[in-house]
């Protein structure tokens, strides 16, 4: 057939199927139901239709300009059929119900190992220093140390009443921009097998365990500890988190098993970015207990421990039995 | 693999044929965006700076979103373009062809912080010359591909060179490469152009300038340009 009669025969449904296209493209794929669009409507058919005119097209050597027509227009009609339309709203209550709980026990090889990487060193720091005070000037630089005692010296005057709203909201910022930013980097950094992980887990460990033996050897544990039992329930539960995150990074390039490393690696990221999707969520709302309410200091000690109970144990629950039941 | 061009087969049985982009293109669509960040964080920062520590923690919350989600964001929602990538004509796929996936672009963008590394981008760029596609170590891991926009249906190459069809039938790529011939003809001495059309004496059946004009006529018609 020549060319000049191939287009002659197509060309109906060519401008039928380029007017379908194009009132796709105007409407995003989640929008269309709300504006009285058929979702994708005579676009498959059309769409395998073109694909047979383009290989047509191309194995009887057509013009490049027409071969050039219809591949441009099947690309554009596969993204408009292969993008995915679930509805973002929905996935988000999903995963935070059900999802991010089952994700964390299913990646408990990870898990656990990220935990511990975390507590022991933690342990270990809070033991070393709580026996011999000296050597908290190890981990810390001794500027540091005087600015952490300020910050929670029981005897200065912004303990013992509600802090100024305004410097509420600047450590709201600081805990975001900082706290996520550190879990990001766990994250990422665990690319290089592992290390960059195991490397921010251990140092934070320490760091908080040096610093609660600290606190204690110099008799601030009633203004430090009240301050961090809230919000650290979801702080170093999602930097756990993080940290396994990256560990599922590094051990794909480790410990491929029976894939190659690069397809390994793909679902290691995909498995990563979901928990730490869970860990941004845990983060925002830890940054806002610290902000806001670790920070209010008018509150009674007595008051804060019960609501630190009632945090660690909601997470623990959170974790160990959510999203167990089958989805209905 | 001669030049970048790389064919993506569907489930339909047909190649899509996308192009990878390289570093130089991206470093111009990073840099246009670089400097949109810039922008929107002084129009920020004057305002907020006057309202203290509010405004600061504020700042630090607009400067965590966009360092970190401003390309998450556009490549997510809007079809794999950041603005900078869409003035540069260059989008973001997955490996297959398909439409970036909103996890997709949240993996290669977290990864960007290794792709930084050791510094102005080196491992990224080293990757991206190790692989084929162009890919940096975010795309590997999200199984994404940056690639150039298909150009618009060809322009004409020729509007004074008359049109006559071809007297015998050319694959595609012989297609292509006489109308690639038209478009850059420009670029090429007049020797030159003689040397090449000469070559293809048996096809225009004529030499020196005529048969470059015969090329460029069959060009014409090969683009659907009637004379």
């Amino acid at each position: 057939m020549r060319q000049e009669q191939f287009e002659q025969m197509h060309r109906a449904q060519w401008a039928q199927f380029a007017a379908v296209l194009e009132a796709l493209e105007k409407t995003h794929p989640l929008k269309r139901s709300r504006n009285n669009i058929p979702d994708t409507g005579e676009l498959p058919l059309l769409y395998r239709l073109l694909c047979q005119h383009l290989a047509q097209a191309q194995s009887r050597n057509y013009g490049a300009a027409l071969v050039d027509r219809l591949n441009d227009w099947v690309l554009r009609a596969h993204h408009q059929l292969y993008v995915r339309r679930d509805r973002f709203r929905d996935r988000v209550i999903q995963f935070a119900m059900a999802g991010f709980p089952r994700l964390v026990r299913r990646e408990w090889r990870v898990v656990v190992p990220a935990i511990l990487l975390l507590v022991v060193p933690a342990l270990f720091a809070y033991l070393a220093i709580h026996l011999d005070p000296k050597l908290v000037y190890s981990l810390f630089d001794p500027n540091q140390v005087a600015n952490f005692e300020s910050m929670y010296n029981p005897r200065l005057a912004h303990l013992g009443q509600a802090r100024a709203s305004d410097t509420n909201i600047q450590m709201f910022g600081f805990y975001i921009f900082h706290n996520i930013a550190i879990a990001f980097r766990c994250f990422a950094s665990g690319l290089f097998l592992m290390m960059g992980a195991v490397f921010e887990l251990v140092f934070n460990g320490l760091i908080f365990g040096g610093l609660s033996a600290h606190m204690q050897n110099v008799g601030y544990h009633q203004t430090f500890f009240p301050f961090v039992v809230g919000h650290g329930a979801f702080e170093l539960t999602a930097i756990a988190l993080a940290g396994a995150a990256g560990l599922r990074l590094g051990a794909a390039l480790i410990m491929p098993g029976s894939r190659t490393r690069l397809t390994a690696l793909r679902e290691a990221a995909g498995v990563g970015v979901s928990l730490l999707y869970g860990v941004t969520g845990m983060l925002v709302i830890a940054a806002s207990l610290e902000a806001f309410w670790s920070s209010d200091n008018a509150l009674p000690n007595w008051y804060k421990y019960s609501a630190g109970l009632f945090f660690w144990s909601s997470v623990i629950f959170y974790f160990l039995f959510a999203g167990r039941r089958r989805a209905t | 693999m001669l030049d970048t061009r790389l064919p993506l087969e569907t489930p339909e049985g047909i190649e899509l044929v996308v192009t990878p982009a390289g570093p130089s293109a991206r470093l111009h669509a990073y840099l246009l965006d670089l400097l949109i960040r810039c922008g929107i964080y002084l129009a920020f920062f004057i305002p907020l700076h006057f309202l203290g520590r509010v405004g600061s923690g504020l700042f630090l919350i607009i400067y965590f979103l966009l360092e970190w989600f401003y390309p998450v964001l556009f490549e997510g929602l809007r079809g794999g373009q950041t603005p900078g990538k869409r003035y540069c004509r260059l989008r973001v796929l997955s490996a297959d062809g398909t439409p970036l996936t909103f996890g997709g672009a949240m993996i290669r963008n977290l990864l960007r912080i290794i792709d930084i590394m050791p510094t102005f981008y080196v491992f990224g760029l080293f990757s991206m010359l190790m692989t084929q596609r162009f890919q940096r170590l975010g795309d590997l891991a999200a199984g994404t591909l940056v690639v150039f926009e298909p150009r618009p249906a060809i322009a004409a190459p020729d509007p004074d060179a008359g049109a006559s069809p071809l007297p015998v039938a050319l694959s595609t790529v012989e297609q292509r490469g006489l109308i690639d011939f038209a478009e850059r003809r420009q670029q090429l001495s007049a020797d030159r152009q003689v040397e090449l059309a000469d070559i293809l004496g048996p096809l225009t059946h004529q030499s020196g300038e005529e048969g470059v004009n015969r090329l460029r006529a069959f060009a014409n018609s090969l683009i659907g340009r009637s004379a």
